[in-house]
């Protein structure tokens, strides 16, 4: 694991989750929202797991619910593990 | 006047091919599905017909299932939709395991990584019912829709379930069958520790030489309407569901009752069910594992229930050309029993060469046989670890 995570590492892992979990890759942006994406609680589930594993960083199902867009992921594994 | 049911549409997937009539036209051929020992569906790919999203939220048995609804869905008729109120629509499938395969990749999550690593799909992918929930939410069929749990019976039971479903007015027409995809080792090792499979890798119902049955994967599915229903809208009619019965040999966990007085009490309900005598029976479409216990049980079954009749009729088993499919066995041997009474043709027992005393039924080892009845009627027999036996009875579409 690199010193600091930055937000584009953090982007393209969750860029490749989606992905693998069946959303449109040119649909996928920073403020698409998981309706726009189809991403639902499920999902959200799994890219917590990505999240966990690659960052280290524990995002609850609490958190979720105030995590609307991939940059909102993002913003808070980047503060998060600074 | 109690309600008739029709089937009007079938779909398989099994290990002679995608497809219900690349099934009946390959065993009809006496083409073999199994290969290296085992019944794989290797012509089967999931990405040709779900969203990568929807494969994955299933598991393989769940897939299968899905291909097996969507050939069926079309065949009846039903591309764009049920033909009636889908809150009438009920969906039965069963399976003998469920997502063994989610089930060991989570198992080997949990050991190797710890239990934050378990996936939130693991329970929803291997639950039992998820091929009928999965089925339901596809096609949005809003009716009744549940599992059966009965092993190598679970397929059969399915559809009998649906035809009482169809009879109480609880739905005007219902999916049903079968599917499971069992082949991981965790299956493997346990079958063969109890020794249930071959060792030969040859599956030979009825023979003296069978030493266990062949595991395969795959689904099958049927579409049962009521059958006034489907005769106005000018539906495909392929085969009357004539009856259905099940029973339980409360003997042992795994052995059939040695005498099949249990399974011959199943087949003697289902004609009852169906309003046919012994007599009336033009074939049997058998349960024919090619293990020792269930070949000759069964055969005693037969005899047992038919009488005189079951020395002058063809009894085969599907499971010499694909194996033994376990949970969807019942319910692909349906599908081939409704296409045999539709074309008039039994196919044949493959791999049959050495006859067992008391094993002389006609298992027609050397070709179709032909049904000569305008209608004919047949037994599917299906039994199941548990001591369970389901029989469906199906007759030629009515006239």
């Amino acid at each position: 694991m690199p010193a600091t995570t930055t937000h584009s590492e953090v982007e393209t892992a969750l860029r490749d989750a989606l992905v693998e979990f069946g959303a449109e890759a040119e649909a996928i942006h920073p403020d698409a929202t998981w309706e726009q994406l189809d991403v639902d609680s499920l999902d959200l589930v799994e890219l917590a797991q990505v999240v966990e594993e690659d960052f280290g960083v524990q995002i609850t199902s609490h958190d979720m619910q105030n995590l609307k867009t991939l940059r909102d992921v993002s913003d808070m594994v980047v503060a998060r593990s600074a | 006047m109690r309600r008739r049911v029709a089937v009007t549409g079938v779909g398989a997937v099994t290990p002679l091919g995608v497809g219900a009539r690349t099934m009946h036209e390959g065993w009809l051929s006496g083409r073999s599905g199994i290969s290296d020992g085992e019944g794989h569906c290797s012509d089967f790919d999931p990405g040709a017909m779900l969203t990568a999203k929807a494969a994955r939220r299933a598991d393989r048995c769940t897939q299968l299932a899905l291909a097996a609804t969507g050939e069926a869905v079309v065949s009846a008729g039903w591309a764009d939709g049920p033909p009636c109120d889908p809150e009438r629509v009920g969906t039965v499938i069963g399976t003998g395991i469920g997502g063994i395969t989610t089930l060991v990749d989570n198992q080997d999550a949990l050991r190797d990584h710890g239990p934050r690593r378990v996936s939130p799909l693991g329970i929803p992918l291997m639950m039992a019912n998820a091929p009928a929930g999965a089925v339901a939410m596809r096609h949005d069929l809003r009716g009744p829709s549940y599992g059966t749990v009965s092993a190598c019976a679970a397929g059969a039971h399915a559809i009998g379930a649906a035809l009482r479903m169809l009879r109480a007015g609880d739905a005007d027409a219902v999916v049903c069958g079968g599917s499971e995809a069992p082949l991981v080792d965790l299956a493997r090792a346990s079958f063969a520790a109890m020794e249930a499979t071959s060792t030969s890798g040859v599956s030979r119902p009825f023979d003296a030489r069978r030493d266990g049955f062949v595991m395969g994967e795959g689904a099958g599915i049927l579409i049962l309407e009521d059958l006034e229903a489907a005769r106005e809208r000018g539906a495909p009619i392929l085969a009357e569901l004539l009856g259905y019965a099940a029973t339980s040999d409360a003997h042992h966990l795994t052995a059939p009752a040695p005498d099949g007085a249990g399974a011959a009490r199943a087949m003697r309900l289902a004609l009852a069910d169906a309003g046919v005598e012994a007599d009336d029976v033009d074939y049997v479409n058998a349960h024919g594992t090619s293990t020792p216990l269930n070949d000759r049980a069964e055969t005693a079954a037969i005899k047992t229930s038919l009488g005189a009749r079951a020395r002058g009729i063809p009894v085969t088993s599907l499971k010499s050309a694909i194996g033994h499919l376990l949970g969807a066995a019942g319910a692909v041997e349906a599908v081939a029993t409704v296409l045999a009474v539709r074309d008039r043709m039994a196919a044949p027992t493959l791999n049959w060469g050495q006859a067992e005393e008391g094993l002389d039924l006609d298992y027609a080892p050397d070709g179709p046989r032909p049904l000569t009845a305008d209608r004919p009627v047949a037994l599917s027999n299906s039994f199941g670890f548990g001591g369970h036996n389901a029989v469906l009875a199906v007759g030629g579409a009515p006239a």
